[in-house]
C-alpha cells in the first residue's frame, strides 16, 4: 500500500458549490472527497490519474468541485464518455457522476453496456428520483403514482430499480448509501475502487425543493435508518433493528424478515451475506427490497471478480496483436498483401 | 490454347450480376485484382441492394460489379458496359439500360426457365426480343450444368457446387481478356483452403471449366488483350476508398504519435472501415463497437480527452445522430475525426446506394453557432490522403473535421501508387506536457487560436472542460454576455485560420474559358473524364473540384472570375452551390444535380455542358 498523504482538500477545486442549500449532493461530494486519498493510497493511484466524467443535471456538476481531470459532457452520455477515457488510457482512475434522469433515462442504453462490458469505471449514481435541475419532472426512478409537474395526477409508470438493472446488465459491482451516510459512502466507493470492473454505487440522494423526503419513510434519521435498512457486509449475518434483533432468512424461495428468538428462529437460520457469489439470484433479491415489506439494503451487494474486463482485455489484444503481426508500421501496412511493380 | 484472333483494346467494361447470393462482388473483385496485376488502370463500382439475400431471381435483388480496364489511368468505371455477365433473367433485365450498341451479353441459359423469367418480369419465353437484343452478341451457355458436370468428381454436394458457377463464369472472362488465374486461384487457396480445401479446389476446378469452355467453343471468335496502362514507375495495390480511409487514419496516428482510437456503430456504406481497423491491433489501434452512433462518437471524445487520435465513422443518419456530440467536441476543442461515408437519404434512405446530400448537415446540422471543418475524399486512393489531411488537421488545429466519403469512392477501388510515409509530414498537436508558471489554464490559445492539449495523468495539469459555455482563458463555466459572444467568434476564427493551413484551389485545365465544371468530393473522376472529353473536341472547358470545404481555400474567386459560365455538379439538390451562393455572391451559378442513388454517368454531363456551351 503506497502512502501518498493525501487530504481531502487536494481534491477540493476552487469553484464555489452551487447546489441548493440542504442538497443531498454536498453530502455526497464530502464522502467522496474523504474516499480519495484512502483510495490513493489503497490503489496506488497518484493524483494525476483520477479523472471524473459527468453528464448532465444537478449531480453532473460534480466535476467542477473536484479538482481532478474533469470532463462534463453532455446529457446522457458521461458512460459512453467514460468508457472511452478508460479504454484510451487504462492507467486513469476513471469515476463516473450521474443522476437517475442522466443514466436510467437518456442515457440508459449508456448505463447498460458499460456495465455489460465490465468496464473498469467506478460509478457514483445520484439517486432523488426526480429532475432537479429542469425543476422538477418525475424521473425513470420516481415511485408509481407519483405527482410532479409533468404528471399532474401521477405517474402510470413503475419506476427502475437500478440494483435489479446493474445485476440484470451483468454488473460485477453493486453498493447502496444514502447522501446521510458519508461513512458508508466512502466506505462503499474504497470498495468500488479497488473492484476491478464496473462499479456502481447508488446514493440515495434527498431532493430538497422537488423532492423532499423521498428516501425518508426508511432513511430518513439514524433511528428510522437502524429500523427499516439492513447494512451488508460480506461474511456477516443478515441482521438489523435497533439491537440487531431481526434478520433475512431464505424460506420458499423468498427472502422473510424474522425476529430472531421468535417463531423458532434462531441466529444460525440467518443468511450471512456473500458478495461474492456469482449466482445473481439473491444479490438481485437484496437489491429489490423495498419499503415497507422488508429493509432498504445498504452496503455493497454484490462484487464478484471478473477476469474479462473491458479495457485490460483490449490493451491486451493490441499488445499479442503487436507481438504477433508482421505489420510494424505504415509501411509495413501499405505494402501487405498484393503488391505490383511499375517499372 | 489456339488464340488466333488476338485484338488489342484500350479499354474494356464488364458488369457482372446475379442474385445478391451469387457471389457478383467477390467474382467482379477478382477481376479487377487480375486486371490491376497486370499493370492496367482500373475502375469498379459495386452496386448491390441493401438485403443480404434480397428475394431470388428478383430485379429488385440483382447485384452488380461494373470494371473498368484499360491502358490508361481509368478515372471513372464506365457508364455503359462493353460485356454483361447476366446470371440470371433479372440481372439481365435490371443491366438492359447499361448496355453499349452491340455489346455482348453473356447469360445462364439454365436461368431462362419460365418461372425465373415470370419472377423477373417478363411476359414472354424470349426474353433477347423482349428486350430488344437480336442485334447484340448474346451467348447462352448453360452454366450452371457445366458446373455441375466439371465439379461431379468433387463429392460435394449440389448446393456447394452450384455456388461455384460464379467462378465458371469467371473463367469465362479470364479467356476473352487473356488473364491469367493465378491471382484467382491463390485468393481461393487463402480464403478456403484451411477451412475447407475441397472448396478451394472446386471454385478453382470451376474457373478452369469455363475457361476451357469459352476457348473450346466458337462464340467467342476473338478474344482481347489491354496493355498495362503507362503508369508512374513505383509499387502499385488495388485499393478501396473505406480501406484506404482506415490507413490513411492509421497513417496520421503514427505521424501525430498517438495512438489511433476508433469507437463506430456498424453502418452501411461505412463499416469496413471500423472492420479494417479492428484488425490493426498490431499498430495499437484501439476500436469500440459502441451500443449506437452516440455512443460511437462519445467514447470517441472521451479517447480524444484521454490524450489518442479519435475518430468517428458513420453514414448520414449516424450523422444525425452525432450531431449533440460533435457540438461537445467544438465546445470542448478536442481534435476528432467524424467519417461520414455518404449514402442516399433522408432517413434510412438508399443504404447501398450513393449521394452527396449530407454536405448540409455536416456544415450546419448543430445547434448554436458551432463551426467544424469539413473535406471530402474524391476518389477510392485519395481516401488515404484526405483522411491523412482530416487527422493533421483536427490535431494541429484541436477541433473536429467532418470528412465526407461516399458509398461510391468507399467501394469502389482503384490501383494505386503506395506511397511512403517519409513523404508524409509530422504531425504535431499542441501537446501540453508541465504546467506554466501559475497553473494550467486549458483555453490560452496559440497564435492560430488553437488552445493546449493536457492529457489526463499529467501532473499539474488537473482541469475541467465541458459542454457549458466558459470562460475563454480558465474554462470554467460562465454565462457572461460578453464573454459568450468572444467565445462564439473565436471558434468561428479558428476554423476560419485553418484556410492558411490548406493547399491553395487549383483549376484543370485552362485557366479561362468559357465553362467552368465545379464539383467535389466522389464526382471527380466522372466530371474529369466529361471535361477531357469535350476538351479534346477543342471546347473551352475546365474543371475545378474542391477538397476543402470548410473552410474554402484561397483562389477560388480568381478562379471563377475567369470562366464566362459556371456550372456546378452534384449528387444532390445544391448544397455545395447555395454554399458557393453564400460565400462567392458575385458568381451566377447553374447547377446539375442528381439523386438516383447512382454516380453521374459521363454521357448525361457531356449533354449538359454542351447545352451550357450553346
Amino acid at each position: 500500500m503506497a502512502t501518498y498523504n493525501y487530504t481531502p482538500a487536494d481534491f477540493k477545486s476552487d469553484q464555489e458549490v452551487r447546489w441548493c442549500p440542504g442538497c443531498g449532493d454536498h453530502a455526497i461530494l464530502n464522502a467522496v472527497q474523504r474516499a480519495l486519498p484512502e483510495i490513493a493510497d489503497a490503489t496506488d493511484t497518484p493524483h494525476n490519474l483520477f479523472t471524473f466524467v459527468s453528464g448532465i443535471g444537478c449531480s453532473s456538476r460534480f466535476i467542477y468541485y473536484m479538482k481532478t481531470f474533469g470532463f462534463h459532457s453532455v446529457h446522457g452520455r458521461a458512460n459512453a464518455v467514460a468508457t472511452g477515457v478508460k479504454t484510451a488510457n487504462p492507467k486513469l482512475a476513471v469515476f463516473v457522476a450521474s443522476g437517475d434522469g442522466d443514466s436510467l433515462a437518456i442515457g440508459g442504453n449508456h448505463f447498460i453496456h458499460a456495465i455489460r462490458r465490465n468496464v473498469n469505471l467506478n460509478m457514483i449514481l445520484f439517486n432523488n428520483e426526480i429532475y432537479g435541475l429542469t425543476k422538477g419532472q418525475y424521473s425513470p426512478t420516481s415511485k408509481l403514482g407519483k405527482i410532479t409537474k409533468t404528471s399532474p395526477y401521477g405517474t402510470v409508470e413503475k419506476p427502475f430499480n437500478p440494483g435489479e438493472l446493474v445485476i440484470g446488465a451483468k454488473g460485477t459491482f453493486f453498493a447502496r448509501s444514502v447522501d446521510q451516510e458519508v461513512n458508508l459512502t466512502k466506505e462503499c466507493l474504497i470498495a468500488a475502487a479497488k473492484h476491478q470492473g464496473m462499479s456502481v454505487v447508488e446514493c440515495l440522494q434527498n431532493c430538497v425543493i422537488f423532492n423532499d423526503k423521498t428516501h425518508a419513510s426508511f432513511a430518513g434519521d439514524k433511528a428510522t435508518r437502524a429500523e427499516h435498512t439492513i447494512l451488508l457486509r460480506h461474511g456477516e449475518k443478515m441482521t438489523f433493528g435497533a439491537h440487531n434483533e431481526k434478520g433475512l432468512v431464505f424460506e420458499n424461495m423468498k427472502l422473510k424478515v424474522v425476529t430472531i428468538g421468535q417463531d423458532g428462529y434462531t441466529l444460525d437460520d440467518v443468511l450471512t451475506h456473500d458478495a461474492h457469489e456469482r449466482d445473481t439470484t439473491l444479490h438481485v433479491m437484496l437489491a429489490a427490497m423495498k419499503y415497507p415489506d422488508y429493509p432498504v439494503a445498504l452496503g455493497v451487494i454484490r462484487c464478484v471478480e471478473d477476469s474479462a474486463v473491458y479495457d485490460q482485455a483490449v490493451e491486451r489484444q493490441v499488445e499479442e496483436g503487436k507481438a504477433k503481426s508482421s505489420i510494424h508500421c505504415v509501411d509495413d501496412l501499405l505494402r501487405s498483401g498484393e503488391t505490383w511493380e511499375v517499372k | 490454347m489456339d488464340k488466333t484472333n488476338v485484338q488489342e483494346l484500350q479499354d474494356v467494361v464488364i458488369r457482372f450480376s446475379g442474385d445478391s447470393g451469387d457471389g457478383m462482388q467477390l467474382t467482379g473483385t477478382l477481376f479487377s485484382d487480375t486486371s490491376a496485376l497486370l499493370g492496367n488502370g482500373i475502375s469498379t463500382f459495386p452496386d448491390y441492394p441493401a438485403e443480404i439475400r434480397a428475394p431470388q431471381g428478383t430485379v429488385a435483388g440483382v447485384s452488380g460489379f461494373q470494371v473498368h480496364f484499360g491502358d490508361h489511368r481509368e478515372l471513372n468505371p464506365g457508364d455503359y458496359c462493353d460485356v454483361l455477365v447476366a446470371m440470371n433473367p433479372a440481372a439481365l433485365k435490371a443491366n438492359r439500360k447499361w448496355l453499349k450498341k452491340g455489346a455482348t451479353v453473356i447469360i445462364d441459359g439454365d436461368s431462362l426457365t419460365e418461372e425465373h423469367l415470370k419472377k423477373a418480369g417478363f411476359t414472354t419465353l424470349d426474353p433477347i426480343a423482349e428486350l430488344g437484343l437480336e442485334e447484340y452478341n448474346v451467348v447462352i451457355p448453360d452454366i450452371t450444368t457445366m458446373t455441375k458436370e466439371a465439379l461431379a468428381s468433387t463429392g460435394l454436394d449440389n448446393k456447394a457446387v452450384v455456388k461455384c458457377k460464379n467462378m465458371f463464369a469467371l473463367g469465362i472472362c479470364f479467356y476473352i481478356y487473356n488473364r491469367p488465374e493465378d491471382h484467382a486461384r491463390k485468393y481461393l487457396d487463402s480464403k478456403f483452403a484451411k477451412k475447407n480445401p475441397a472448396i478451394a479446389e472446386a471454385n478453382k476446378m470451376a474457373i478452369d471449366a469455363g475457361y476451357n469452355y469459352a476457348a473450346n467453343t466458337h462464340q467467342f471468335a476473338n478474344t482481347y488483350t489491354i496493355a498495362p496502362a503507362k503508369l508512374e514507375k513505383g509499387t502499385y495495390r488495388s485499393i478501396s476508398g473505406n480501406i484506404a480511409t482506415a490507413w490513411g487514419l492509421c497513417a496520421a496516428a503514427e505521424k501525430a504519435g498517438l495512438p489511433l482510437f476508433c469507437g463506430s456503430y456498424p453502418i452501411t456504406p461505412a463499416t469496413v472501415i471500423l472492420e479494417e481497423l479492428a484488425k490493426r491491433k498490431d499498430l495499437g489501434v484501439k476500436t469500440v463497437q459502441a451500443e449506437d452512433e452516440i455512443a460511437g462518437i462519445c467514447t470517441a471524445i472521451g479517447a480524444a480527452y484521454a490524450g489518442n487520435f479519435a475518430v468517428t465513422t458513420t453514414s448520414g443518419p449516424g450523422l444525425s445522430l452525432k450531431s449533440e456530440a460533435l457540438g461537445l467536441a467544438v465546445m470542448t476543442e478536442l481534435p476528432l475525426v467524424v467519417v461520414d461515408v455518404q449514402r442516399g437519404g433522408p432517413s434510412t434512405g438508399l443504404p447501398t446506394k450513393t449521394e452527396q446530400s449530407d454536405l448540409a448537415q455536416a456544415l450546419y446540422g448543430r445547434n448554436g453557432e458551432c463551426p467544424v471543418i469539413v473535406i471530402a475524399s474524391s476518389s477510392p486512393s485519395d481516401c488515404f490522403h484526405y483522411a491523412f489531411e482530416a487527422g493533421r488537421l483536427a490535431m494541429e488545429h484541436m477541433t473536429p473535421v467532418v470528412l465526407l466519403s461516399d458509398g461510391f469512392i468507399a467501394n469502389g477501388s482503384e490501383p494505386w501508387r503506395i506511397p511512403s510515409m517519409k513523404d508524409y509530414p509530422t504531425i504535431n498537436p499542441p501537446i501540453v506536457n508541465d504546467a506554466p508558471e501559475g497553473g494550467f489554464m486549458p483555453y490560452v490559445r496559440n497564435e492560430k487560436l488553437v488552445r493546449g492539449w493536457a492529457f489526463p495523468g499529467k501532473p499539474g495539469l488537473e482541469h475541467r472542460v465541458g459542454g457549458l459555455e466558459k470562460d475563454s482563458i480558465k474554462g470554467t463555466i460562465s454565462t457572461d454576455p460578453a464573454n459568450h459572444q468572444k467565445m462564439v467568434d473565436t471558434r468561428a476564427a479558428k476554423v476560419a485560420k485553418v484556410v492558411d493551413d490548406i493547399p491553395v484551389q487549383t483549376v484543370y485545365g485552362d485557366a479561362e474559358g468559357d465553362l467552368l465544371v465545379v464539383g467535389w468530393g466522389g464526382t471527380r473522376g466522372h466530371l474529369q473524364t466529361a471535361v477531357d472529353e469535350l476538351r479534346k473536341e477543342g471546347k473551352r472547358v475546365s474543371h475545378c473540384h474542391f477538397n476543402y470545404i470548410n473552410p474554402l481555400p484561397h483562389g477560388v474567386r480568381e478562379i471563377f472570375s475567369k470562366f464566362r459560365k459556371i456550372v456546378v455538379c452534384e449528387l444532390n439538390e445544391g448544397q455545395f452551390a447555395n454554399y458557393l451562393r453564400q460565400n462567392f455572391q458575385e458568381f451566377h451559378y447553374e447547377q446539375y444535380n442528381k439523386c438516383e442513388g447512382q454516380p453521374f454517368t459521363v454521357v448525361e454531363l457531356k449533354q449538359k455542358f454542351e447545352s451550357l456551351l450553346k
